[in-house]
């Protein structure tokens, strides 16, 4: 593990003075072991083995834009390294010719753990994921057809594929592989709660932040709940009376039970992904604490643990545990994920 | 290590000595091969995509611009109960491709078949099994991807009594309960073998009837149900494919 974070730390030092050619046989694919302090992960390893060329591709395929009709919107036009690959300042996610979508763009962290993926869990594996979003007419609004017809167009993909799984011309799988090459690299581990958690250096909370997680583990935890700070269930938090606008789950089991329900997010990287909820109504985190502790509303499908004996829906906060949660909210940012030049997009 | 290399061989010339005279002996029984073709009908008549015009027991006319569907894990079934299960058996059927309205299955164990059962769909499995190739391959257009998951059968057209547009658009599939529109079905041999030998080519001909989607158990009535894709109603039209669909025209022995 430390060695892995050393050769972390020296892919963020080396770029400032060579090229990225110089130090590539330097650094390992990101994300290939489990940290210790994380559960066994749902995508295995195994299942699409690692290597420094496939993870290469899909980085290309990540950053590049002709994954989009337009040309102009790649996946990491909405998933931004620097806030943990969600989109800042972006309420609702932004797509094709300024089409707007129904939904903020979530983070893209640790999706290794992940056995459904999007707001409402539509999507249930991680390679074939990405079909969500080049298809949607408001996000890349492309076809597989075409995606696939602009890569094999170019000699540059067609070797990099060939290299990798020995055949041409390139097809959906080799696509969706190598994307997930990446997209499960994006492992978020080491923030100093991380550090914490694991006894390691760097890892010292303060008193502030050492309540806010108790509060966390105690108010919060039950959905926010293990390492990855969520239990990966929908749950309904209270936002809205009615479910016109956005169904949610219900969007896709069809059950009047799960309408307005979203996934629980991770709380992983926090504090640098505002907007918060899954249409980005919360400008700020003190904004969450408050709709939690006052702000929540009534309905059929509203969670059973926001309901009280006494009084609307919610969970009692005081004033002081609001200040200490958003003192531990920020122990869980991870600058050296955020900064992993291995993850950046290529220059 | 060597003697035991010489017991075996022993005992395989002895197996192989034995298989030539009781022809369907599991272990080395020789391998033949079964083809598989489809015929696409609405009742009795041969399906026309676009240009022919069909009409439902309950009177409302329909033509089909598509019509692709999913059999898979084909399994075939001797009278003592052992099964041949074809391995990677996914096959893309569809009306507007001759090539993939017959395909063989290889290396079957000689020996006598009395039943043929087979999935309309994709197991749950290789549904959430990430990225596929072959006719599991998403751009075959099979494959939902809001909702990840394949489409079973996919069926369009339209139908002067059908609701808005006018559009027929049934894309059945779905995996999970209550709404798994996933179908094992074994229609009938009608008494007849399936007689898999090495120097045979037996052929299994099905009869596909679109009608059967409308028809059985749930009668679609396309004022109210045109449009499905998944749920609820994909279960209502899963259950009349289960009731019927396909039949076994007849099976040629050579």
């Amino acid at each position: 593990m430390r060695r892995l974070v050393l050769l972390g730390l020296a892919g963020l030092l080396l770029p400032a003075c060579t090229t990225e050619a110089d130090v590539a046989p330097a650094w390992e694919v990101p994300g290939t072991e489990v940290p210790a302090n994380f559960p066994a992960p749902v995508y295995a390893t195994s299942q699409n083995p690692p290597s420094r060329e496939a993870f290469e591709l899909g980085r290309s395929l990540f950053y590049d834009p002709r994954l989009s009709r337009t040309g102009d919107i790649s996946c990491g036009s909405c998933h931004q390294q620097f806030v943990a690959f969600a989109h800042q300042d972006h309420r609702l996610s932004h797509g094709v010719d300024n089409l707007l979508g129904t939904r903020n763009a979530p983070a893209l962290q640790n999706l290794r753990w992940r056995s459904e993926l999007l707001w409402d869990g539509g999507a249930k594996h991680l390679e074939t994921m990405p079909l969500a979003p080049i298809t949607n007419p408001v996000e890349m609004d492309e076809t597989l057809e075409n995606v696939l017809r602009k890569l094999n167009a170019d000699a540059g993909y067609q070797q990099r594929f060939e290299r990798v799984y020995g055949r041409r011309p390139i097809d959906s799988q080799q696509l969706l592989k190598a994307l997930a090459q990446f997209t499960a690299a994006l492992t978020s581990s080491n923030s100093r709660y991380d550090h914490y958690r694991r006894h390691e250096a760097g890892g010292e909370l303060s008193a502030p932040e050492l309540r806010g997680l108790q509060v966390l583990r105690q108010k919060c935890g039950a959905c926010h709940a293990g390492e990855l700070f969520t239990d990966e269930t929908y749950r309904n938090n209270g936002l809205d009376r009615t479910f016109a606008a956005d169904s949610g789950r219900a969007h896709i089991t069809g059950r009047p039970q799960d309408a307005g329900r979203f996934k629980v997010p991770s709380l992983r990287n926090v504090a640098l992904t505002p907007p918060y909820m899954h249409d980005g109504r919360f400008r700020t985190l003190r904004e969450v604490l408050d709709h939690y502790s006052g702000g929540m509303v009534e309905s059929g499908t509203l969670d059973a643990q926001f309901r009280r004996s006494t009084g609307g829906p919610g969970i009692a906060l005081t004033d002081d545990e609001k200040t200490d949660l958003l003192a531990f909210l920020q122990t869980l940012t991870d600058t050296e994920f955020t900064h992993d030049q291995r993850l950046a997009e290529h220059r | 290590m060597k003697f035991r290399s010489f017991t075996l061989l022993c005992f395989s010339f002895l197996t192989i000595a034995l298989a030539a005279c009781k022809e369907d002996a599991d272990v080395l029984a020789p391998a033949g091969t079964l083809d598989i073709e489809l015929d696409h009908v609405v009742g009795t008549t041969p399906l026309t995509l676009t240009t022919g015009t069909y009409t439902t027991p309950l009177g409302q006319q329909f033509t089909v611009s598509t019509f692709n569907y999913y059999l898979s894990n084909i399994r075939l079934k001797k009278a003592d109960g052992t099964e041949y299960a074809e391995p990677e058996s996914y096959h893309l059927v569809k009306e507007s491709d001759a090539t993939t309205k017959a395909f063989t299955l290889k290396d079957v164990p000689a020996g006598d078949y009395t039943s043929l059962s087979f999935t309309i769909g994709v197991d749950s499995a290789r549904n959430v099994s990430g990225a596929q190739t072959g006719a599991l391959d998403p751009s075959n257009g099979m494959f939902w991807t809001w909702n990840s998951g394949y489409i079973y059968t996919k069926l369009e057209g339209s139908s002067p009594q059908a609701g808005g547009n006018k559009q027929l658009l049934f894309h059945i599939g779905g995996f999970k309960k209550p709404n798994n529109t996933i179908r094992t079905v074994s229609p009938s041999l009608n008494g007849a073998t399936i007689q898999i030998r090495k120097d045979r080519t037996p052929a299994v001909h099905l009869a596909a009837d679109v009608l059967k989607m409308f028809t059985g158990p749930n009668p679609i009535n396309f004022a109210t149900l045109s449009n499905t894709m998944g749920g609820s109603s994909s279960v209502l039209v899963a259950d009349n494919q289960a009731a019927g669909m396909f039949r076994v025209d007849h099976v040629h022995a050579n």
